[in-house]
Parts: C-alpha cells; sequence; structure tokens
C-alpha cells in the first residue's frame, strides 16, 4: 500500500494505492490516472521562460503542453536556454517541438505583441 | 471633470472580471485604471500553472488565466487606462490618477470597485534579527526578477515560510540552476497547498523544517548564513536546536496584506483581514464603493477572486441602478470559535441575492469537524468537514430563505468532535 | 596640490565641505562609501534636539545650541525637509518630577528656551501619551529633519561650488610633509596642505595615522523600529524619557515622511560596521516606548534598523587641531547631539581652526543654495498637472507606495552627487521606503539606474559595490 498526495489541484487527495494498483481517496477521475503514473511512470507539466526579443518583454513564459516524464523534466529546462523567440509570439505557439523526444511540445503562453 | 458611472481601481484578474461581469449586466460606462503597462496584475509574474481549474474547467498558468480576462475586456472595448497610478480616492468618490500620458486627472465616479490586490509581509515586517546585507527578498520579487526579467537573484537559497509563492520559487529557482537549502515554516503545519508540497520540495528533495524559523541573518555585505532554529507551541526557540545553512540568499514567503492604501482616508472600518468592512454585496460602510479580490481578504486560489470580483460587479450595478435598498434588516457577521475571519462582515438580507455567499478561513488545522452557522442560537447551516486546514478558504452559499430575521447576528464557528 | 583634504562625507564632513566651498580653496573630499552620508548620518533617531540634556560647558551642549538656531536657515537653503515641532520630555513617576525640574535648570544653564508642562496640558498636547503621566517638560524649538537629503544636499552644494568628492576610497595612511600631508587611499595619493578629519567612528583611526593618541571612539549600537504612515496623530512631539547615563533613552518621534520612529537602544559593540539587530534588545525598546505610548501600533512596524553612535571615550565631541598639527583638524566622535551640532562644528572647523592655518578669501560669486527640487506634495492639482504637462515623466509613478515619479528620480541623477546604488537613490526621493519595501518599484529603480549610467542591470547595486541585486542572468545571457 502506498499513500500519495494528488497534486492535480489545489485539494490535493490524500490517496491510498494497493499493489494492483486500485486508487483510493480520489475525489475525481484525476486521481485515479495521476497515482498510476506516479507508480510507474511519473510526469510533471514544465512550466519555465526563454528568451524574447521585444519591446517589452524579456521571457516568454512557456509550459509543455502535456506533462513531460519527470526525469526528463532537467533536460527539457536546458533545451529551453537555447531558443530565443522573437515577437510577436502568442499563446499556444510552440516554442520547441517534441522536446527531448518525447513527443510533447513546448508552447507559449503569453502574447507578446512586439 | 471627467465622470464615469463605474470606475475600478486595479487591471489585475479581480478588477478586469468585475469590468466584464459589470457589462454584461448592462453597465457600459466603465473605466479601469492601471498602474502598470500591462493588464493582468500579478499573474504576468505566476507564470506556474493551476490556475482556472473552477472558473474555466481546466488548468492553466497565470499569464493564460489572465489573458482570457484581457482578450474580454479589449472584445467588449471596456475603456482601460495603463500606466495610471491612482494617488487618492475620496468620499465624494472623486478618483485622481496621474499618468504619463494623461497628467493628473480627476474623475468622478458614481461607484468604485477597489480591486488593488495585496504585497507581500516583507523582511522589515517580521523582523528577523541579524545583519541586513543584500540578499534576503520576498518570494514574489525573486519571482518577478527571474520570470519576467530573467536573474536569479542568488544560487544557493535558503526559504522562510511555506507559502505556496516560496514553494513555487524553491522549484522555479532550482531549475534555472540554483541550490535551494530547505524551507522553515514557524507553524506545526505548511501554509502551503499540499500539491506543492509534492512537487515543488519533495520532487527535488529540498527538506521542509516546520516549526521552525529563522533565527538569525549572517553577512556583511551579502547574505552569508541563514541560522534557523525550533520553536514551541509558545512560538519561542527551543535552545539547542539552530541549525546553519551556508547560502547567499534568504527568500521570504511569509503572507500577504491587503493593499488598501487608497482606502485609509475614507474614514472607513477595516476588518481583521485588514480589508475594509464590507456587505454581501462587497460594499463598504460608504454606500457606493466596493472592495473585492486580494485587497479585501487575501485568497488562496485566484478562481475565488474572480467571482468575489463578480459579486461587487453585482452589487455595482445594483447601486448604480439605484435597486439596492441600504435599509431593511442588517446581520452582523462574526467569527465564532475557531474561524480567523468571515467575509462579509454585515449582511443586508434585503438586499441580498437568492444566495447568499461567506467566506471564511479557520485559525489552525482541524479535523472531523462541524462548522455551524448560526442565526442567533438557532442553526441554521451545518458543514461536515472531515480536515480543514487554515490555507485554503471555505465558501459556502446559503440560500437566502434560510435567515428569518429573529436574531441580529449570524456566527460561524467550529465544533470538535467531543 | 590640494588645499584640504575631508575625510568622510557624512553630516560633519559634507557641511564642513559646504562651508569651505565658499572660499577660495581646492577642497578634495574622500569616502570610503558607495554614497555620502551612508553610516552614523543615516541610522539615527532624526532629531534635531533643543539642547536640554548636554552638560553645560561641554562641546555637546555648546554646539547643540548652535547649531538648532541654524537649521531652519540650513535647511531652507538645502531645500531640505525640516519640521520644528518640540520635544517631550516625560516623567511617568512621582519620583522623576525634580529630575524635571534639574533638566529644566540645565536647559536654562545651556540657553535652550523650556517649559514644564503639567499632566493635564500633557495629555492635552499628547492625547496618547500614557495616562499615567506625571508632567513633561516642552522644549518646543526641537525638531525633525530628514537626515539623508541634509547630508545629500550639503555635498550637492559643496560640488556645485567646486569641491572635488570621491565615493568608494578608503584612506589608507597619512603621512605629515613639509608642507602638509600625504593621503594614501585605496585608489591613489593626494598631497595637501589641510586634513579635515570627519571620519566619524573611524575618527580615532584616522587621527592615529598622524600622532599617537590618547582616546579610542566606540560603537554604540541603537536600534530601532520604523512604522507605516497609518498611525497617524500617534504623537506631536519627539517624546523622550528621562535621560540616563547610556542617553537620551528611547524616544517616540514622527519623522518627516510621515512614518513614526521608536528607538534607539544603546549597546557597545565591537565591529564599527556591525549593524545588527536582535530580538532581546528590540524587545526591551518596544517595552520602553510602551511605557510612554502604550498604543504605539507595532504590527504596522515597516522596517527595523540599526545605527552605530561614534562614542569617544572623553565623553565629549573631539573638535580642534591636533596636538602636534594645526593643519589636522579634527571633527570626529560626533555622536548625539551630532546632527544638530553638525553644521555650527562646520563653521567652527572652517572660521576658527581651517583659518589659522589657511588664508581664507571669499569667493566672489558663491550660493549656498542647490538647484531648486519639485515637491509634487506641495503642489495642488493644477500646478500638478501643469508639470506634468511641461514634462511627461512627473506623470510616471515608480513607486507606489511612497508616490515618486520618474521625473523626481531623473532629476536626482542629473544632479552632482546623484545615487549610483537603489539604496541611494532611495534615501533621496524615498522609492522603496514604502510598506512594500521595494517589493514592486525595485525593478523598475534597477533599469532606471542601469539605463543612466548605460550599465548592465545585473551590475546595479542595493548599497556598497559587490551588493548586486541581480548578479545571476539565466539562460547564458550577459555572462
Amino acid at each position: 500500500m502506498r499513500e500519495l498526495i494528488c497534486i492535480n489541484c489545489p485539494r490535493g487527495c490524500r490517496l491510498k494505492v494497493d499493489d494492483d494498483l486500485n486508487v483510493t481517496g480520489n475525489f475525481c477521475p484525476r486521481g485515479v490516472i495521476y497515482a498510476k503514473n506516479e507508480l510507474t511512470h511519473p510526469v510533471r507539466t514544465l512550466t519555465s521562460t526563454v528568451k524574447v526579443q521585444s519591446n517589452l518583454e524579456r521571457r516568454l513564459p512557456v509550459k509543455s503542453s502535456e506533462p513531460l516524464p519527470k526525469e526528463k523534466v532537467f533536460d527539457a529546462v536546458k533545451e529551453l536556454d537555447n531558443v530565443e523567440m522573437k515577437a510577436p509570439v502568442h499563446i499556444g505557439d510552440v516554442v520547441i517541438a517534441n522536446v527531448c523526444n518525447t513527443g510533447v511540445n513546448i508552447v507559449a503562453t503569453k502574447n507578446i505583441e512586439k | 471633470m471627467i465622470h464615469h458611472r463605474l470606475v475600478i481601481i486595479g487591471g489585475g484578474s479581480a478588477g478586469m472580471a468585475a469590468a466584464v461581469k459589470a457589462y454584461e449586466l448592462g453597465e457600459k460606462d466603465i473605466l479601469i485604471l492601471e498602474k502598470n503597462n500591462y493588464l493582468g496584475g500579478i499573474l504576468n509574474q505566476c507564470i506556474h500553472n493551476g490556475f482556472g481549474l473552477h472558473e474555466f474547467k481546466e488548468e492553466l498558468t497565470g499569464p493564460e488565466f489572465m489573458s482570457r480576462f484581457s482578450k474580454q475586456v479589449n472584445e467588449l472595448g471596456i475603456k482601460y487606462r495603463l500606466n495610471a497610478n491612482v494617488l487618492s480616492v475620496t468620499k465624494e468618490k472623486v478618483v485622481t490618477y496621474s499618468s504619463e500620458e494623461d497628467g493628473l486627472v480627476s474623475v468622478q465616479a458614481d461607484a468604485i470597485i477597489l480591486t488593488t490586490g495585496c504585497y507581500e509581509r516583507n523582511a522589515g515586517a517580521i523582523q528577523i534579527a541579524g545583519d541586513r546585507p543584500v540578499g534576503v527578498y520576498t518570494a514574489g520579487q525573486a519571482q518577478l526578477y527571474l520570470n519576467c526579467y530573467g536573474y536569479l537573484v542568488g544560487k544557493k537559497v535558503f526559504i522562510l515560510g511555506s507559502g505556496d509563492i516560496g514553494l513555487i520559487m524553491a522549484r522555479r529557482m532550482t531549475l534555472e540552476g540554483a541550490k535551494v537549502l530547505g524551507v522553515a515554516e514557524l507553524m506545526p503545519y505548511s501554509a502551503g497547498l499540499n500539491r506543492n508540497i509534492v512537487q515543488c520540495l519533495q520532487d527535488f528533495n529540498i527538506p521542509l523544517y516546520l516549526s521552525h524559523t529563522v533565527k538569525e541573518v549572517r553577512g556583511k555585505n551579502r547574505v552569508e548564513k541563514v541560522i534557523i532554529a525550533k520553536v514551541d507551541e509558545k512560538m519561542q526557540f527551543i535552545p539547542e536546536t539552530e541549525m546553519e545553512f551556508d547560502c547567499d540568499t534568504l527568500l521570504l514567503s511569509v503572507g500577504l496584506i491587503p493593499n488598501n492604501d487608497l482606502f485609509n482616508n475614507l474614514g472607513i472600518k477595516f476588518s481583521k483581514t485588514r480589508g475594509a468592512m464590507v456587505n454581501q454585496d462587497m460594499e463598504t460602510e460608504i454606500p457606493g464603493i466596493f472592495s473585492a479580490g486580494n485587497v479585501l481578504h487575501v485568497h488562496d486560489l485566484v478562481d475565488y477572486v474572480v467571482s468575489e470580483a463578480r459579486e461587487a460587479a453585482v452589487g455595482a450595478v445594483k447601486y448604480l441602478n439605484k435597486t439596492t435598498k441600504h435599509a431593511g434588516f442588517a446581520y452582523e457577521i462574526k467569527q465564532g470559535y475557531g474561524i480567523g475571519y468571515v467575509v462579509p462582515q454585515v449582511l443586508n438580507i434585503d438586499d441580498a441575492s437568492e444566495k447568499v455567499s461567506l467566506k471564511f478561513r479557520v485559525v489552525k488545522p482541524f479535523k472531523d469537524i462541524v462548522i455551524n452557522i448560526k442565526e442567533g442560537e438557532r442553526l441554521i447551516k451545518k458543514i461536515i468537514k472531515p480536515a480543514i486546514v487554515p490555507s485554503e478558504m471555505e465558501i459556502v452559499y446559503l440560500p437566502k430563505e434560510l435567515f428569518q430575521k429573529e436574531d441580529k447576528v449570524i456566527t460561524v464557528s467550529v465544533e470538535e468532535k467531543k | 596640490m590640494f588645499d584640504v583634504i575631508v575625510v568622510g562625507a557624512g553630516c560633519v564632513g559634507a557641511l564642513v565641505a559646504r562651508k569651505l566651498s565658499s572660499y577660495q580653496l581646492n577642497v578634495l573630499v574622500l569616502e570610503k562609501e558607495n554614497d555620502v552620508g551612508n553610516a552614523t548620518s543615516m541610522a539615527n533617531s532624526a532629531i534635531v534636539h533643543s539642547g536640554y540634556d548636554p552638560v553645560p560647558g561641554t562641546l555637546k551642549a555648546k554646539f547643540n545650541v548652535l547649531g538648532n538656531k541654524m537649521y531652519p536657515e540650513l535647511c531652507k537653503d538645502l531645500d531640505v525637509h525640516f519640521e520644528k515641532i518640540g520635544s517631550m520630555t516625560v516623567a511617568l513617576y512621582d519620583e522623576q518630577l525634580p529630575m524635571l525640574k534639574e533638566l529644566a535648570e540645565r536647559s536654562k544653564l545651556n540657553g535652550v528656551e523650556v517649559r514644564l508642562l503639567s499632566k493635564e496640558e500633557v495629555l492635552a498636547l499628547e492625547p496618547n501619551i500614557n495616562p499615567e503621566v506625571k508632567g513633561a517638560l516642552l522644549a518646543p524649538t526641537a525638531g525633525i529633519v530628514n537626515p539623508f537629503t541634509l547630508v545629500v544636499h550639503a555635498m550637492e552644494n559643496a560640488v556645485d561650488q567646486g569641491v572635488e568628492l570621491h565615493l568608494n576610497e578608503v584612506v589608507e595612511n597619512i603621512k605629515p610633509n613639509k608642507e602638509g600631508f600625504e593621503v594614501i587611499t585605496s585608489k591613489g595619493k593626494y598631497e595637501t596642505k589641510v586634513v579635515i578629519n570627519c571620519a566619524g567612528i573611524y575618527g580615532d583611526k584616522i587621527h592615529s595615522m598622524v600622532e599617537p593618541i590618547d582616546y579610542n571612539i566606540k560603537a554604540r549600537k541603537g536600534q530601532y523600529f520604523v512604522l507605516d504612515h497609518y498611525a497617524k496623530g500617534l504623537v506631536n512631539h519627539v517624546i523622550f524619557p528621562l535621560p540616563s547615563e547610556k542617553g537620551k533613552g528611547i524616544l517616540v518621534s514622527p519623522t518627516t515622511s510621515g512614518n513614526y520612529i521608536v528607538g534607539p537602544s544603546s549597546e557597545w559593540s565591537d565591529d564599527k560596521d556591525q549593524v545588527s539587530c536582535d530580538k532581546a534588545t528590540l524587545d526591551n525598546v518596544r517595552a520602553q516606548a510602551q511605557a510612554m505610548v502604550p498604543s504605539i501600533p507595532f504590527n504596522q512596524v515597516i522596517r527595523i534598523f540599526a545605527g552605530n553612535r561614534p562614542t569617544p571615550s572623553t565623553h565629549d565631541f573631539v573638535i580642534g587641531p591636533s596636538k602636534e598639527y594645526p593643519n589636522f583638524i579634527n571633527a570626529s566622535g560626533i555622536e548625539s547631539p551630532g546632527l544638530v551640532s553638525s553644521p555650527a562644528i562646520a563653521e567652527y572647523i572652517v572660521d576658527n581652526c581651517v583659518s589659522k592655518v589657511l588664508t581664507l578669501a571669499k569667493k566672489e560669486k558663491w550660493s549656498g543654495k542647490v538647484r531648486p527640487r519639485v515637491h509634487l506634495s506641495e503642489m495642488n492639482e493644477e500646478e500638478r498637472n501643469a508639470l506634468i504637462q511641461k514634462d511627461h515623466r512627473y506623470g510616471r509613478i515608480i513607486c507606489n507606495c511612497e508616490k515618486v515619479t520618474y521625473g523626481e528620480i531623473l532629476d536626482e541623477l542629473s544632479r552632482s552627487v546623484p545615487p549610483h546604488s537603489v539604496k541611494a537613490l532611495k534615501k533621496r526621493t524615498r522609492a522603496g521606503f514604502g510598506k512594500c519595501q521595494g517589493g514592486f518599484c525595485q525593478p523598475l529603480v534597477i533599469q532606471i539606474l542601469a539605463e543612466h549610467y548605460g550599465v548592465k542591470f545585473s551590475e546595479i547595486n542595493y548599497d556598497k559595490l559587490g551588493s548586486e541585486i541581480c548578479k545571476y542572468s539565466t539562460k547564458g545571457e550577459e555572462k
């Protein structure tokens, strides 16, 4: 039996997972997915920034479009260091496609017009 | 003098949400005054995700969340002035602001909503002993430097306070190459959300020291050492529990305070939240002047900030349309045992909507309790809670019929199982 | 070859330099810090004492009373905020009443106007004083001053009138020679006819570079609380307890910026540069202040700080020529009441000491005034609007708590003793002095400084050299 705290939402449900990956203590179905992932292949959504050429901003905030394998998070951050975007940039614009061969894109999370 | 029916001070999420709601209710003559050169306020620097689960049923980052509102403000053509810093607000509802483009401008408003957010408790306010070198920052300040300007304030970091901004910054600074040595929390429980303890500390093996606080900061020019020690139930240091950390930075995540400066000269009463005392419409003691969001009381989720701002907008539109009576049966809402504060503090039941919202926080964590809401001695609502913590704000919506106008005092209190 | 080198740019050094600037002299001021007025002159009670307390006949008594009389005009010329709000020394016990009378006698000997107040009179003037109060000594000539701008503007005036100022330059040795002295610093060597030692807490060290000395100057630390403006009307005068051998005691006073100050403690400090605070001492300051003014809202403290008083073992200011060299002149060990005494000390040093070793010829054109500053808070809406229309930068607020504009910041940067650090700018404009303590405006301030000096954002210091705020750029930029 493993105990986990679900990180999907601020509620932070205390989950219990047995050896057959049966999950209890979850308030919503996302807790089950989280617990199973956490015990087999944990994933995290990455949020960070990249350099941007703009009159207004020095950094463009970005996120992974899907959660990344946890062990790839630092590698992904390293890849972000080498990227420089140019305004205009819009929410959802792909900053890095298939980051670290994970199949996940890094996308912009802010509109920077100029 | 320029005139606008509704002036909203502060163009963060609360201000924008209030403006959009008021517009939807038919009030088209709105002016938002924003001190920065962008809308969205503090969410611009909150690049992490976790916003909008209630509001949009999806997990957004701060900039994404706020951009949904700024898009609406722009699409609806709601007027706003950027770089417009409000210097004063009078009882007569004259709002004076200064801006490079407009000069010093006084606006006569019919109604005002103050949505100026909050600021962080800082080193001065918590009076940390020791040297006063450079390297002590609030977590939000470090967040601004890192996420918007691209600078780390230090490379070896200790964090005081387990508030969410501090936890989020532990992860952010770690990802950007800093070493976070630990987090000390004065209380025996975390002030931040459990999910952030997991994904911001445990993921990076950052220790959390509960019932510990900073005893001394040392350093000539820059922070060199932070000494923490354990505290007892009376918050006194326990001898020989000191731990030393060699570091160049101390981040503080020790709470937020409503930014109420503009209300200071109005002669209105403030509540325990350090925000204005308000009624069910988020209206202060001066009819037509409202307050919502973190300037009223510090919220845990921006989703709730937004819903409160809408309540203020509804109140403001009612006031502008002269449908608020400001008369009839008035309740005083009090916090009883175990409750830190309740918003609102006044309930004019005859002016209330069909459902009355009460927001409150407990003073300490409880398990297996009942929250009782009483009118006088009569129980009007009972909420069973398996667990409740001060870091989370509670909201209950009470149907108007529950209030019987029998006793003028409503009390919210915690009942522990015997 | 300089005529005079002034060591130290605190309030004494700056006012000495200003006074010297009125004569046809070649003057250099050497300051070890990254700004003028950055040690004792910055961290004190900011009180212009009446002179009720110093022992009659001492230099402290003499210069305090003379200095007090000079303040109104000095502050007018230098555009420094000064308010003559009066001080009240309160007796909380019947046993203290005779001491009040004694103090009144002492005041008379010092030539200071005072009045004894009854309990009722005290409470009428100061409703928040402990209702147990038994009486008080009112000294109407006491005042409060902005100590930061006093030093900056005095030095600005001096530099405008031809004095040279070097910051970040430490005096390492002073060697007497035929014509005067060779002053060796961390950056170079200078020849001068006269040295004036205004080195404050290091006055003994500087003096001992030229001759053996039989006194020392020790650091006596004072810790303070600063309260936010909200406590309006808390006290209207500078409120003192009865003085003791440890000094004038813990005061409660308004400041010129509308805040309130509570302190100082008094404890010996081995390290002259160490200005740390500790809980036990502050707890004691709090308790003593509450005994006089019980309702002080300590939940509105926005800052704690400490300063070191340069306390000489002679128990009096060290003023005048050294034993061996009439052209090595001391003005050091200037502890309380130093701020109020400084203009009188400066005048004495120049008129009575420098005049004995140099021929003083007045400059034909000399002004003791600084270029006027804009005072937005004193303007009505129309005037302020007209100013913004003329110069838009006065419309842009940088510091939200203290409502400091871009225009005011740029004006300070255009002056002859401009700020180089975030703290130096804060001292001049109050940007970052408010309740958020720079939480919101500091990046803007750094940006303005970086742009002005043409340096990188990461190079801007908070205070001293090596106190960069944003030391580390990320993502491989600006290595």
